[in-house]
């Protein structure tokens, strides 16, 4: 199935390690146990816990700010895997071979199941997740940007897997260390999933570069259309970036948006040589002073149109979960309706046992 | 990828000569048969597969992607196997990407625009109250490909018939408005099911031996959720023929045009 021409078995670029090493830690801050309790000043035993990379769970006494960012930013993540299905939705149908139809078909399922995950998350901080979807259908919270642009062709399958997911996991690795605990769990075991992810779309990526002449043309258009949207995936550069440093002195984020950029473009080179497809970016050099490489910014003025909700897809994106939602509430109300009824009967025969 | 011949089980069926019968719904040989089931899946796969990301809840799109894998993992099985014993070098993909509509050997249920939910539940049940002794009985068929296809997938339409058939009992006891479309879904697809169990005694397995568990499965969750059947003589067939819906047509242009874009390539 694989060639022997791959970079390396993880293509993520030894992050998967970093996820084994994150569920390590969170393993051994468990048994070390947090000292104390919380006593007469919860404040300073909160401060205390993150200091000592503890984990902060649902029942602690947390600020409210703290609270507030981790419901927005989880939420959001959550929204992000459920518009995320769209996009590659848009292709099961037509996958070119009854495997890649199957492993595409799995892939998107995968995306609902961190939704689910993710919002069982943001419930732990006492928000439900109906309040979270009525916000996201109001358009009164987001989800990435990346999922308002088209897929356009097969090519674009392997490409979101390689660079969409692969920017995810660049992202959310650190997440799998995040002070709060039921977050960084459900970041350990979707981080393994995406590793998965990302390698199918490289392998997709690899068979269409090797393949025909269109094969090979679909696939550079592919990269072509996603990388700069991909290098947006990590928001605003630092010196615009609103939410940062509070974050980090949380441990909610652990790097800036600029140091996951770099390390996602130094990833990402090499695995184009590889697939012999080339990054869109005259500008792109190895930088030896730095040890990294330099490239072009992504254009951050069609990001902020993009969350503004002028991307190619954004109403589309919103009026197809909107429907789905909709055309289901007759579905919802008749479980519910359902379930009372069981209830309601169960109820009565338990009345009667107890009259006999 | 292509022949694998030599791999093929000696056929404990192939001493019983083809008798051809004309009447409609009879498949006169088992590489038809075999297609027939193959196409039954695949079909149903493609119909489920159009429902992700527009299920009713977060949940059900799991649940249909889930049932939609497990009939594209039953179909790429016997499609391979339908291959082989034809011997004329086409595996799964030539089978799936590569033959017109007339050429399917699917039940004219599976093909069937998916409607609301409530008709795609109608049809699952149905699919499934007909597919779980079906591959019960291959799973103790004397064609051990066959049989072994037939114990992995029995407990596959086991959790769809269980799924199918609460949400039925769901939406026909839930609310009005539920029951009216559950009710208008069962009379709609009820119809289609004459074909599923049409008498073919030259298949490894006869669909008309499987009426009483198919009707002691349906009836049982009809009743519970409220629903009756329709009264009707009209008995909808010829998929087993390759005489199909206008819709079959639709769904293989979606499901092949990718693949016939690129003769010749691989993916
Ligand atoms: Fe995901
Ligand atoms: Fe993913």
């Amino acid at each position: 199935m694989y060639g022997n021409d791959f970079p390396a078995d993880d293509t993520s670029g030894g992050l998967l390690g970093e996820v084994e090493a994150a569920e390590t830690a969170l393993r051994e801050a468990a048994e070390r146990g947090r000292r104390g309790a919380a006593g007469v000043n919860p404040a300073a035993y909160f401060a205390e816990v993150i200091a000592a990379d503890q984990k902060v769970e649902p029942r602690d006494w947390m600020p409210e700010a703290y609270r507030a960012t981790l419901i927005r930013q989880i939420a959001q993540h959550a929204h992000s895997e459920i518009i995320g299905m769209q996009p590659e939705g848009n292709w099961i149908t037509r996958a070119p071979s009854l495997r890649r139809k199957a492993i595409l078909l799995a892939k998107v399922q995968d995306e609902a199941g961190h939704g689910l995950y993710l919002y069982a998350a943001a419930e732990t901080l006492g928000v439900s997740r109906d309040e979270l979807v009525d916000l996201l259908l109001a358009g009164r919270q987001k989800y990435s940007s990346i999922f308002n642009y088209p897929t356009l062709s097969w090519a674009d399958m392997g490409t979101i897997g390689w660079l969409v997911d692969g920017a995810a996991i660049v992202n959310q690795v650190p997440l799998c260390r995040c002070s709060y605990g039921p977050y960084a769990r459900a970041m350990i075991r979707i981080c393994k999933e995406e590793s998965f992810h990302q390698r199918q779309g490289y392998e997709i990526l690899h068979t269409l570069a090797h393949g025909t002449p269109a094969q090979r043309e679909m696939a550079q258009d592919s990269v072509n259309r996603w990388w700069y949207p991909s290098l947006a995936m990590f928001g605003p550069p630092d010196t615009d970036s609103t939410h940062s440093a509070q974050s980090m002195d949380w441990k909610i984020k652990r790097f800036s948006n600029d140091e996951l950029r770099q390390r996602f473009v130094d990833m990402c080179v090499g695995q184009a040589e590889v697939l012999g497809l080339a990054l869109p970016d005259p500008a792109l050099c190895w930088n030896e002073e730095r040890g990294a490489y330099d490239f072009t910014q992504p254009d951050y003025g069609e990001l902020m149109q993009v969350i503004k909700g002028a991307g190619p897809c954004n109403r589309q994106r919103m009026e197809h979960r909107r429907r789905a939602h909709r055309e289901g509430a007759w579905v919802r109300a008749a479980a519910a309706a359902y379930a009372a009824k069981q209830a309601n009967q169960k109820e009565q025969a338990n009345q009667k046992e107890k009259a006999a | 990828m292509t022949a694998h011949a030599e791999q093929t089980t000696p056929l404990a069926v192939q001493a019983t000569p083809p008798t051809r019968q004309a009447a409609p719904g009879t498949v006169t040989n088992r590489v038809g048969f075999v297609l027939g089931l193959a196409d039954d899946a695949l079909v149903a796969a493609q119909r489920l597969a159009q429902w992700c990301t527009h299920g009713p809840e977060m949940e059900e799109d799991i649940a249909l992607s889930n049932i939609a894998l497990d009939q594209l993992g039953a179909a790429r099985l016997l499609l391979t196997y339908a291959g082989e014993m034809e011997g004329a070098g086409r595996d799964e993909d030539a089978l799936a990407y590569q033959r017109d509509d007339r050429e399917f050997r699917n039940c004219l249920l599976v093909e069937l625009p998916n409607g609301d939910f409530a008709v795609t539940m109608a049809k699952l049940l149905f699919l499934a109250a007909y597919q779980v002794p079906l591959y019960t009985a291959l799973a103790g068929c004397g064609d051990e490909r066959l049989a072994a296809i037939g114990a992995k997938a029995r407990k596959e339409s086991a959790y769809h018939l269980d799924h199918a058939s609460l949400w039925v009992r769901r939406l026909g006891d839930g609310t009005d408005e539920s029951h009216r479309r559950m009710q208008a879904a069962v009379d709609e697809v009820w119809p289609y099911t004459h074909e599923l169990l049409a008498p073919d005694p030259t298949a490894p397995v006869d669909p008309a031996t499987l009426r009483v568990d198919f009707d002691s499965a349906v009836s049982g969750v009809l009743a519970e959720a409220t629903l009756t059947v329709p009264e009707t003589s009209w008995t909808p067939d010829g998929g087993r023929n390759g005489v199909h819906t206008e819709h079959l047509s639709y769904l293989l242009a979606e499901l092949q045009v990718l693949h016939r874009a690129h003769p010749g390539a691989s993916w």
